[in-house]
């Protein structure tokens, strides 16, 4: 008797079923103990003070509010000065520009730039904004850098979400008397905007906990106030993380887990706002 | 007969990249009247049509030569795309609602010419529902998706739709093809009472379609405009051999 007959259908299903279950598994418990470990130990910093005041006794005591704020200044400027660019770009790639070699150059360097390391970034931001515009290392400098940085990102997740509109929407929209930018605004843009808000929401969580690209260009190690104004450097919640982990001793565990467990929150709840928005408008205009 | 004369095609040549689509072709249409264009597949009468509301432009290596004169007017020289495909509406072969509700799909071409008023959108919604008889079955559920209509409902709605634009000219461009033959016969019948009051070009892929509802029927084969006549004259004793060959179904 072969090999073969020795299992039955059924069984073999059993077992190929149970086999990616366990793979699933193995894949998502590394999640499940970083964001476990990270809490058991952190939770137990978190309260008002922590949220709330500014760091005491060389960083060892009080909260990390000033971070907090640093790292919202940062994710906001860094959307609003990527979003419009971002979306406006792609709407032209993906609607307005023919096909030629020039526009295949663009859109090969989007990719490219997409994989661009965070701290090439880093150091482009430090010469073109800190250096060269002379903005300093300032709240101004670190948007522009961490939004150079979503650009390729919001683009590429923009114009997928656009060419993912069938064709026959602008036929359509065409074919009732709109104008090229009516069909685009109202038969087009509807439509692949859950795709658009999901990719943007996720690249400016990402933003929110790059380290390298604020390394050179806001990020300061400690200032007893909060920015005056954008051109203050500021302080932010990845990098403080790194300091507090690595160039402060004696500093309570809690304290880096703490501090861990609100930049993860901050970045879930970016993520839960994308996952309501894309639920909210796939209801909407469903097809 | 001259100012009976919808469109005038004159010398028409179309390319896409290296495909020579339509090889001069030269015709008139009458007003209010059914043209319907014949052919096999890839014989260019899905092209013709789409020139007459410079739909091909959307294509990057379209080219044309030639001229289409829309009552006397160059098509292509003195009316902005948009003017144009206002006066001349377009059903494609698949019913394409947008996926929004009935009301507002139907309203979509009159928004977008700056009509907002609420009276006003719902006299034309109703307005052109009913001239696509559509109305009775549609009128308690036009806030409902318009995807959830059955495939016949679709295409009248898009008919609607398209109404709803107030053009002069209607391209149909295969209409029919993904319809049973109940909702074909539906569609058909509302051809024939919309060419009283519009002038319709027809593109079908079914010949006997064409002998129902056209009153003259052009021939395509291969980018060529092979006869153009009155529907009785083509179909009972065509001038070309090839037109009879293709209506007896010795090929295509």
């Amino acid at each position: 008797m072969r090999w073969n007959n020795l299992i039955s259908v059924a069984a073999k299903e059993k077992i190929a079923f149970g086999a990616l279950f366990f793979i699933t598994l193995f894949i998502l418990a590394p999640v499940v103990v970083v964001l476990w470990i990270i809490f058991k130990n952190g939770i137990s910093a978190i309260n008002w003070e922590f949220l709330t005041a500014m760091p005491k006794e060389g960083m060892r005591a009080g909260g990390i509010f000033p971070a907090i704020v640093g790292t919202l200044y940062l994710v906001v400027g860094a959307t609003v000065c990527s979003l419009p660019l971002g979306i406006l770009a792609a709407i032209y790639l993906s609607e307005y520009a023919k096909e030629n070699a020039l526009t295949r150059l663009i859109n090969l360097a989007i990719v490219n730039l997409s994989g661009v390391p965070s701290v090439v970034y880093g150091l482009f931001g430090f010469s073109l904004f800190v250096v060269f515009l002379k903005f300093g290392a300032s709240i101004v400098a670190g948007s522009l850098t961490l939004a150079i940085m979503n650009l390729p990102v919001i683009i590429t997740s923009t114009r997928e979400s656009l060419k993912a509109v069938p064709d026959y929407f602008r036929e359509v929209g065409l074919s009732l008397g709109a104008s090229r930018w009516q069909t685009v605004r109202h038969a087009v843009l509807p439509f692949a905007l859950p795709g658009i808000l999901t990719g943007t929401i996720l690249s400016i969580a990402r933003a929110a906990g790059e380290t390298a690209p604020i390394l050179f260009t806001v990020a300061a190690f400690y200032i007893p106030h909060l920015p005056h104004s954008v051109f203050d450097q500021a302080m932010a919640l990845p990098y403080h993380l790194y300091i507090i982990a690595t160039q402060i001793p004696n500093i309570p565990n809690s304290y880096r887990y703490g501090t861990a467990l609100v930049l993860i929150l901050m970045v879930l709840l970016m993520n839960l706002v994308a996952i309501i928005i894309r639920s909210k408008f796939r209801r909407k205009y469903k097809w | 007969m001259e100012h009976n004369v919808c469109f005038s095609v004159r010398d028409l040549d179309i390319r896409f990249g290296a495909v020579h689509a339509l090889h001069r072709v030269s015709c008139d249409i009458a007003r209010n009247g059914i043209l319907g264009a014949i052919g096999p597949a890839n014989s260019g009468k899905t092209t013709f049509l789409r020139a007459l509301n410079r739909l091909n432009e959307t294509q990057d290596n379209y080219r044309m030569s030639g001229s289409i004169l829309l009552e006397g007017r160059d098509i292509n020289k003195d009316f902005k795309p948009e003017g144009l495909r206002r006066r001349v509406g377009m059903i494609f072969a698949l019913p394409m609602p947008l996926p929004l509700s009935i009301y507002e799909n139907i309203a979509f071409g009159p928004r977008r010419q700056g009509i907002n008023d609420k009276r006003r959108l719902d006299a034309a919604v109703e307005e052109s529902l009913r001239s696509a008889f559509l109305w009775e079955e549609v009128k308690d559920r036009l806030k409902s998706a318009a995807t959830k209509l059955s495939g016949g409902q679709q295409q009248r709605l898009c008919i609607a739709r398209t109404l709803a634009v107030k053009p002069d000219v209607i391209l149909f461009d295969e209409p029919c093809s993904g319809l049973d033959p109940i909702s074909t016969a539906k569609v058909e019948e509302s051809m024939v009472v919309l060419k009283k009051k519009y002038t319709i070009v027809l593109v079908t892929n079914n010949t006997k379609q064409a002998a129902r509802v056209s009153d003259r029927v052009a021939f395509f084969l291969m980018g060529d405009l092979i006869e153009e006549d009155v529907t009785d004259r083509i179909f009972t004793s065509p001038k070309d051999k090839r037109t009879e060959d293709y209506i007896v179904g010795k090929f295509g």
